[in-house]
This record gives structure tokens, sequence and C-alpha cells, in this order.
């Protein structure tokens, strides 16, 4: 796997969980909720949020339509779709097994292995 | 799921790329938009000035044009996107040269199409297991006979095999015995015979296929005395009751014997010789003999069942058979115990399907080098065309496409060629297919199977790719190589081009030329092996003079043989009387027809020749003739003469011999005269031989002619007949005229015959040459296709050789100006040509005549008397090459010298 593929299944993944807690959003504010709890360390640029966006899109995870923005503009808003909500339960399930066994892993000390 | 729903996404994106690309973008566009506003807001409120706002809003979101170009690839599918476009510019690049497209793709339509073609034969004959539910289940039972010589090897069962084999084996899920006959319908519109099949109890579930209309046959349709029944086929169902369901029950005329119908087999069901009426045959217990093997086993073996378990099942109880049962009247049991029967079971598709694997491997075989020859044909042609573009190649490298992109843009081009050739090709073979069916020879197995199924299907588009991938790879591997700077420089055309230049195509000629002479060496020895079968004396003369009419007794005097036999001269009295006829013949079968009716074929001993202990005498074919049958075939009497009429009417013990039995008991023809011979033992009376005969190669002219013995159609005492003595029954009738062959001489022989015989069936109506050009089908057909194969091959390496002459000389014009200028001969710069040619030519040939040796050896069972590296068809095959490049070379060649020089040197 490349790294970008590490790096864009993380983003989608963090993508479903924003949907799920803020509601539809457009990609701005999805890039900036990112933003804010990730820091500059999962994007360096925002537009790289839009082939993410797509590919969950094409893979029937969210949905998008049309709404009004902030600025009172017309502006892409996306929601989570039934699918994507399951996609994300079953992820976040995966992530923190996986977390805890990578946890559990640093926690074992040389001596315990004898 | 997921990644399936995408990709159906991508695709239609890709596909339907004109109408949503431009929405799309323009969504893109806008959100983007919104996304770079929505920050410059906010960074406003942060305090920014206007113009940095939006600058840093720019910078966050990064390089726009790059993120659309992301996105559009994984809003599609790019691979596809480009394929479908270099397909699109190779089909209009084709188009804009319609001479090189057309040329290209006839070439291909006709190579792919011959091997489609030949494939769906090969695969509906050879590959796809026969039409029976597990029909790898399915066997022959046959058996060896040692003891017994002039059975062939394999022998058939006889009616108390029948018997031991259902009750006894251990191995057989079903098993019966069949054969097949032809029967009188009468009582619906004219006479006819019908093709039958007669089946014991157990045919029918062996091969499981089940009927489309009513039963099988029971038990009780087996038993003697039972009403007699019978099932149609389907096609015998639509021809004469035009598919009426209604037809179960209704009563047909077979043999003079009302026959109820019980069944009609569903469409699909197929046997072999295409019968048309299934009707039971029945064995009573009580009169069944040892002997007679004339019937066909067939079984269907019990699952997990090998040969070798089912043949030591067969050998044990062969055993049991050969005490279980008497002899057959007249027969002694030493004759069974001395034959040593041995069990030989054969898959029933090995049976079927026969020796003809062996012809159709070289057919295809053949094609398939054909199909490569088009290929280098094309590669060469794909060459010259790729040259052409070097410049256009060099340019693009230069401004930055890559190589893998000029080369895979090269390689569409020739897939697509091979495609749209491989469309063609299967039009041509679907059609080509259709006529096989309709008028191929009648020899071939399982004819009526052959069609296109989604194999063929699969084999057409792997040919089509293979060849467009195997021309495409040439120019790829050539020019589809970073060599800008020499590309560039060199594609000015100012220069005469460099010797690798036509390495490529030189290499294709040979490899033309090679396998061209592979072909037509293939077709030499085929023409001459059919030069050899038709220079061998088959026996009789000017066979299309012969014509052949079967008719049959009525069943009111089957027993009364003094009749029969007036009935019979009556019948070719009427026949001589017809205008135009000189002679006529009468006998139980023509030359040839033995495999039609299997051959008649019994133990004959001979006065005086002691047979070993343990040793049965050799069975010897036997035909019953009345006088004039020599004369009408055309048979010369060696010895001695001709049965008499008086022979006939006196009942004489007489006979006549052929010439390799004479020579075999007695050294020479002369020397039977006056021996005496007798049929299957004791119970038959010695006959004297009163003529010799010349062999007759009854199994056509390649096989080696049978001994035969000929009696009377009218004896006295006969082992196979009553009290009243034998008459010949059912009679062929010979008849030598002019007219042979013609709708009148036939109407005539016809009625000549009802108006004696009161209108009983008249069939099997033919030819005698009919009957020995069938014998030749397998060669004729092997003949044609090499032929055409070969001459196709011939055209195409001529065609290879000028292109390639005909190219350099064109390429080299300024060089020929030049040297013309400078004072060279004509004569010597067009032998500088030719021998260019010649060169090639003779490297190919001499591959060529290697790879010959090796290959015809593969084709060694279809020929006839010479061997597979017959020199007279190697040398004539080389000279007739090299004198046809010569001359592709000299052409080309000739247009170039007598070009003007100024003219040569402008030339650019």
């Amino acid at each position: 796997m490349k790294e970008t593929d590490v790096r864009q299944g993380t983003l989608a993944l963090m993508v479903l969980k924003t949907l799920d807690v803020l509601g539809p959003l457009h990609g701005y504010g999805i890039a900036r909720r990112i933003e804010q709890i990730s820091g500059d360390i999962l994007m360096v640029n925002q537009g790289t949020l839009y082939p993410v966006l797509l590919k969950l899109e094409q893979e029937g995870s969210i949905a998008s339509g049309w709404g009004a923005s902030e600025n009172k503009r017309k502006a892409r808003f996306y929601r989570l779709t039934r699918q994507g909500r399951k996609q994300l339960q079953a992820e976040t399930r995966s992530w923190e097994q996986t977390a805890s066994i990578i946890q559990r892993f640093f926690a074992v000390r040389a001596q315990d292995l004898k | 799921m997921k990644a399936l729903r995408r990709f159906l996404k991508q695709l239609a994106a890709s596909l339907f790329r004109r109408r949503t690309a431009a929405r799309a973008e323009e969504i893109l566009r806008i959100e983007i938009e919104e996304h770079i506003e929505l920050q410059a807001a906010e960074n406003l409120r942060a305090g920014l000035p206007a113009v940095e706002a939006r600058r840093q809003a720019l910078i966050k979101f990064g390089n726009v044009e790059a993120i659309k170009e992301i996105y559009r690839d994984q809003r599609r599918l790019p691979f596809l996107e480009t394929l479908i476009r270099d397909t699109r510019h190779a089909i209009r690049r084709l188009r804009k040269t319609p001479g090189f497209t057309a040329a290209v793709l006839l070439t291909l339509s006709l190579g792919i199409g011959a091997n489609i073609a030949i494939f769906g034969v090969v695969d509906s004959i050879l590959l796809r297991p026969l039409a029976y539910p597990h029909a790898e289940a399915l066997v022959e039972v046959l058996h060896t006979a040692p003891g017994l010589p002039g059975f062939g090897g394999s022998m058939g069962c006889s009616p108390a095999m029948y018997f031991t084999y259902r009750e006894e084996n251990r191995t057989f899920q079903q098993f019966g015995l069949w054969q097949s006959s032809g029967v009188s319908v009468t009582g619906m519109g004219e006479p006819a015979v019908a093709k039958a099949l007669m089946v014991t109890y157990g045919v029918l579930d062996t091969l499981a296929v089940e009927p489309r209309l009513g039963r099988w046959f029971s038990p009780t349709d087996d038993t003697p005395a039972s009403p007699e029944t019978v099932i149609l086929t389907y096609g015998y169902w639509q021809r004469h009751f035009g598919g009426d369901k209604s037809i179960l029950g209704r009563t047909l005329t077979i043999n003079s014997k009302p026959t109820v119908v019980i069944g009609v087999m569903p469409k699909e069901f197929r046997f072999q010789l295409e019968p048309e009426l299934i009707l039971p045959r029945r064995f009573d217990r009580k009169t069944v003999y040892l002997g007679e093997f004339s019937y066909r086993g067939i079984a269907r073996l019990k699952p997990g069942v090998s040969l070798d378990q089912a043949n030591a099942d067969l050998s044990r109880m062969l055993g049991m058979w050969l005490n279980a049962w008497p002899p057959n009247p007249g027969l002694d049991i030493s004759i069974f115990r001395n034959a040593r029967l041995g069990p030989k079971i054969q898959p029933l598709k090995q049976r079927i399907v026969g020796d003809v694997g062996a012809t159709l491997w070289v057919v295809m075989g053949t094609l398939g080098l054909v199909l490569l020859i088009a290929c280098a044909n094309v590669a060469n042609l794909l060459l010259v065309r790729a040259e052409a573009r070097r410049h256009e190649f060099a340019v693009r490298a230069a401004l930055g496409a890559g190589w893998g992109r000029i080369a895979k843009g090269l390689m569409v081009e020739s897939v697509t060629l091979g495609m749209l050739g491989g469309a063609f090709g299967l039009a041509l073979s679907y059609a080509g297919l259709r006529i096989l069916v309709a008028k191929g020879p009648g020899t071939l197995p399982r004819l009526g199977e052959i069609g296109i199924d989604s194999s063929v299907l699969a084999f057409a588009l792997g040919v089509s790719l293979l060849a467009g991938a195997l021309f495409g790879i040439i120019p790829v591997l050539k020019y589809g190589t970073p060599l800008i700077a020499a590309a560039l420089r060199g594609a000015g055309r100012t220069l005469s081009h460099g010797r690798e230049h036509h390495r490529a195509r030189n290499t294709l000629v040979v490899v033309q030329v090679a396998l061209a002479l592979v072909l037509l060496i293939g077709s030499g020895l085929m023409i001459r092996t059919f030069e050899r079968l038709r220079s061998i004396q088959p026996g009789f003369t000017r066979p299309q003079e012969v014509q052949i009419v079967h008719a049959m007794i009525p069943r009111s005097i089957a027993n009364d043989p003094e009749r029969i036999m007036g009935m019979h001269s009556e019948i070719l009295d009427k026949l001589s009387a017809i205008p135009g006829v000189t002679s006529v013949g009468l006998g139980d079968a023509a030359p040839l027809e033995s495999s039609l009716f299997g051959m008649n074929a019994n133990p004959i001993d001979a006065e005086g020749k002691h047979l070993e202990e343990g040793q049965a005498p050799a069975s010897r074919r036997i035909h019953k003739i009345a006088p004039g049958f020599f004369k009408t075939m055309g048979t010369r009497i060696v010895a001695g003469r001709d049965f008499t009429w008086t022979d006939l009417y006196e009942k004489r013990r007489v006979g006549i011999v052929s010439e390799n039995l004479a020579r075999e008991w007695w050294g020479a023809p002369r020397a039977a005269l006056g021996k005496r011979i007798r049929e299957g033992g004791p119970l038959d009376p010695w006959r004297e031989i009163v003529g010799v005969v010349e062999d007759i190669y009854d199994d056509g002219v390649q096989t080696k002619p049978p001994a035969f013995v000929y009696w009377p159609a009218r004896m006295a005492r006969y082992i196979w007949a009553g009290e009243n003595g034998y008459a010949l029954g059912n009679g062929m009738y010979a008849i030598r005229s002019n007219r042979a062959g013609t709708e009148g001489l036939v109407k005539e022989a016809r009625e000549a015959i009802w108006s004696v015989n009161g209108r009983q069936p008249v069939f099997l109506v033919t030819t005698l040459s009919t009957l020995y050009d069938q014998s030749m089908a397998r060669t004729s057909f092997a003949l044609v296709i090499l032929a055409i194969a070969g001459g196709m091959a011939l055209i195409l390496g001529i065609v290879g050789i000028y292109g390639v002459i005909a190219y350099t000389i064109s390429q080299r014009t300024r060089e020929i100006g030049i040297r013309v200028a400078l004072g060279a001969q004509p004569e010597g710069l067009s032998r500088m040509f030719v021998r260019h040619g010649l060169l090639l030519a003779a490297i190919g040939a001499t591959l060529g005549l290697a790879a010959a040796a090796g290959l015809t050896r593969l084709m060694s069972s279809l020929l006839f008397g010479i061997t597979p590296l017959d020199p007279v068809t190697y040398s004539a095959v080389s000279v007739l090459l090299v004198a046809v490049s010569a001359l592709a070379s000299y052409v080309p060649a000739r247009r170039a010298i007598t070009m003007d020089s100024v003219h040569a040197l402008r030339a650019e």
C-alpha cells in the first residue's frame, strides 16, 4: 500500500466521522473540522480533500446536494448515507481493534515475552 | 461491492463522457470557488487585507489545476479512456488509407476465418463430449479374436452375449445391442426405405436421452410375439408427420407389418449413421447361439469403474458365455474355442470419432501456418506504415510523449486490425461451417453437431487478439524505442537507409517463404497421394457409367427361392431393355458398399489345405452374384469363366475367387481352377472354382484389397438357407449405361423394377463413381484444404517478396539515380535486386525444407504410396518457389532501373 493510500483511507474515515457528528456539511466545512483536530499533518492542502469526497460518493458512502453556504451562496453539501453510516461503524470497530492491539504490543516489555 | 460500485460509476463516466463531463467540470469549479471564498472570508475576519486573504486562501487550497486533474482521473477510468481514444484514432487513421486497410482486413479475415471454422469442426468432433448425459461413461463393447483372422482385430457381439452380459455383469449400469438396417415403410406416399436403428432393451436406457413424446421400449417390447412398436426420431417425425403430437398410437406399415408408434425422440438425439426410426430387436432365448457377431454392444459403466475393470469383467463373462450356449447349427464348438475371444472395451467417443482426428489436426496445423504467414505479411505492411510515421513519433517523443504511449498507440492500431479481421473472419467461418454441414464429406462423424458455440467464440476472440499482438509487436519493437535524435535526423529521407532498417522486413520475408514452402510441400504430398490413389486400378472400370439401384423383395414370396430368382431375372431382362443400357448385373452389394452394409465375411477353407491344430480358417468376404456382375462392373476375369445362368438354374456347386486368394492358396490364378472350397465348415458342400477375377478394392483404394469368394445368387444347399435352398433376397442391380446418374435412367429403372416386384421400395440409388469418390472423400477433403492453404501461402509469400523488393527500391531511388548517372548498367542493377530477393527466398526455402522434413511426418497417416520425404515433391516445390521469387523480385527491379536518372535523383 502506498503512503497516499494510507492517508486517503484515514482521511476518508475522518470525513465520515465528521459528517456523522456534524450532519450535512460543505467541503470547506469538512476541511476546517479536520484541520482543527489534526492540524496540517493530514492535509497539506485543503484541495486534496476533493478527490476523497469523490471516491466516497462513487462508493455510495456519502451523497451530495446543493445548499446555501454561510456566505449565502450556492454550495455543495455532503451528507452521510445509510451505507456510509454502516461503513463508519465497521471501520471504527476495526480501527479500535487495531489501535488496541498496537497499544498492547507497545506496552509489552521484554521480560513479559520470556 | 463498494469497489464494484465505484468501478461501474467510473465506467459510466468514461463511456458517457461527452454528456456528463462538462456538467461535472462546472460543479467542481463552483465547489472549489466557493471553498476558496469561504476561506478568504474567514481570513478577512481574522484581519487580513482583502487581497492577502484571497491569496492565503489559494495557497491553503493548493494547486487548483493539479487537484482538478486528480479529480478527473478519479472520476473516470483513464486507462479505458486512452484506450478508447487510441482506438478512435486508429480507426480514423485506417479509414484514411482504405487500400491498406482493405488489404490487411482481407488477409486477416481469410486467415482468421479459416482457423475459426476448422476450430469449430475440431471442437465439435474431437473436443466436445458426445451429446448424451454423462457421455464419458459410455463404452462400446468389442472383442478381439486373435484366432480368427480376417476380422480386423475387433469383433462385435452375438445375441447370446446379450443375455450373458446383461445378467452376469458387475460393471455395467446398462447394456444393450444394436444394429442398423434399412426397413421398408409402405402405405404412405411412395414406398420408401428408412434408416432404422434396431435396438435391444437397454440401448436407450444406456444413452439416457428421454423421449420427447411417449416412452422408451420396455422389456415387453423386447419379447417375441408382443405387438410391433416403433419410436420415431425428431427429423422423421417432422418430415413425414409435420410434428403432429397425436402421432402416438398410430400404426405404420414397416416391413409389411403393422407397427404402433410409441414415442418420438427429441431434436438433440443423435446416433451413429443418423437413424430415422428406432425399432426393437428381439432375441428369443431358446434360439440364440454363440455366433453371429453382427451386433454392436453399447454399455454405460457404473460410476467409478475403469476401462480395465470393465475389460476384466468382460473377460470373466466370455468364459461363462462360451459354456452357456450352443454353437450355431453346422458350426463346431472348436471354432469358437479357437477364436480365443478377448475383451476390447473402448470409449464410445473414440469409437465414433475414429481416426478422423489425424486429418483434422493436420488441417488445423496447416491453417495455423497460413495465419502465421498472413500475420507476417500484415507485419510487413505495418512496418512500412510505421516507417513513414517515424518522424511523427520522434517529434511526439521530443515534445514529451512517453515511448510507452507511442508504443501503445501502435499496438492499439494492430489489435484493432486484428479484432476487425476476426469479426469478418467469424462471419466467414459461420458461412463456411454452414456449407460444410450441408455439403461436407459424409464420412465425417458428428457432422450434424458442428456449429459455433461459446468455446468457438472464445477461440475467435483469442486468435484475433493474438494475431493482432503478434504482428503488432514487430513495429513496436522496431520503432517504439527512444532513438529520437537518430530518428529526427534519419527521417529527412535524404539518405539511403542503413542496412538495419531492412533487417526486420527481410526476416519476415524469410519466415513467410519458409512457411509457404512447408505448406506447398504438404499440398504437393497430398496431390501425389491423390495421383497414386487414382492410378490404382480399383477392380472396376469407368465407374461413372455404372448406375446402382437396390430393391426389396416382397415379404409374401420371401421364403420361395425359385420365385425370388424368377423375379430377379425378369427385372434384369427389363433393365437391359432400357435404351442405352449395355449390360446389367445383380449381386448383394456393389463394390465399396461393404462399409454401408457391414461386410459379409465368413471362414472359408479349401480342400486339401490342412490347418494346424487349434487354428480356425480365415474369414473371407463373400458376395452372391448373378452372371453379368463382373461384365457390368468392368472387373477383368483373370482365369476361367463367369457364372452362367445354367449354373444358377441347375444349382451347380461352383464358385469364383479373387486373384489374391488364388495366389495365396495355389500360387497362380490358373492353378485355382478346379479346386474346391467351402464356407463355414463341414455342413456346407464343397464348391468347385470355375473362375478367378481381378481384386476389387472393397474398402477404398488406400486399403489392400480383401480376398473375395463369390457364390452364385441361387444355390441348392447353403449353410445360411433353409430346406428350399438359397436365393439372393434384396438385390443390388448394376446398370452400365452412358446415361448413368441421370434422372431419366433412374426413373425408367424404378418403373421396370416396380412392374415386377409390386412397388416395393427402391433405395440406395447411386453410381459407382459416387461410391468411388466417397471412398476417397477424406483424402480429397485434406487435399482441397491443403491445396487452398498452399495456394494462399504462395500468394502471400510472393506478395511479401515483391513488397520488400519494391520497398527497398523505392527507398533507394536516389542511390539508383546516382549509380545510373555514374554509368551503372541497368542489367547489373536489376541483377543486384533480384539477387537480394533470391537470397531471401533461398534462406527461407532452406529453413522451410528443414521444417517440412520434420512437420510432414505428422501427416504420414494421410499419405499413400509415397513417403513424407518424397524427393519429387520437395524438389518440384523448391524450384517453383525459387522461380516465383525471382519473378517477384524482377518485376519491381525492372521498374526501378527504367526510371529516368534525373527524375530519380530528384525523387523525394
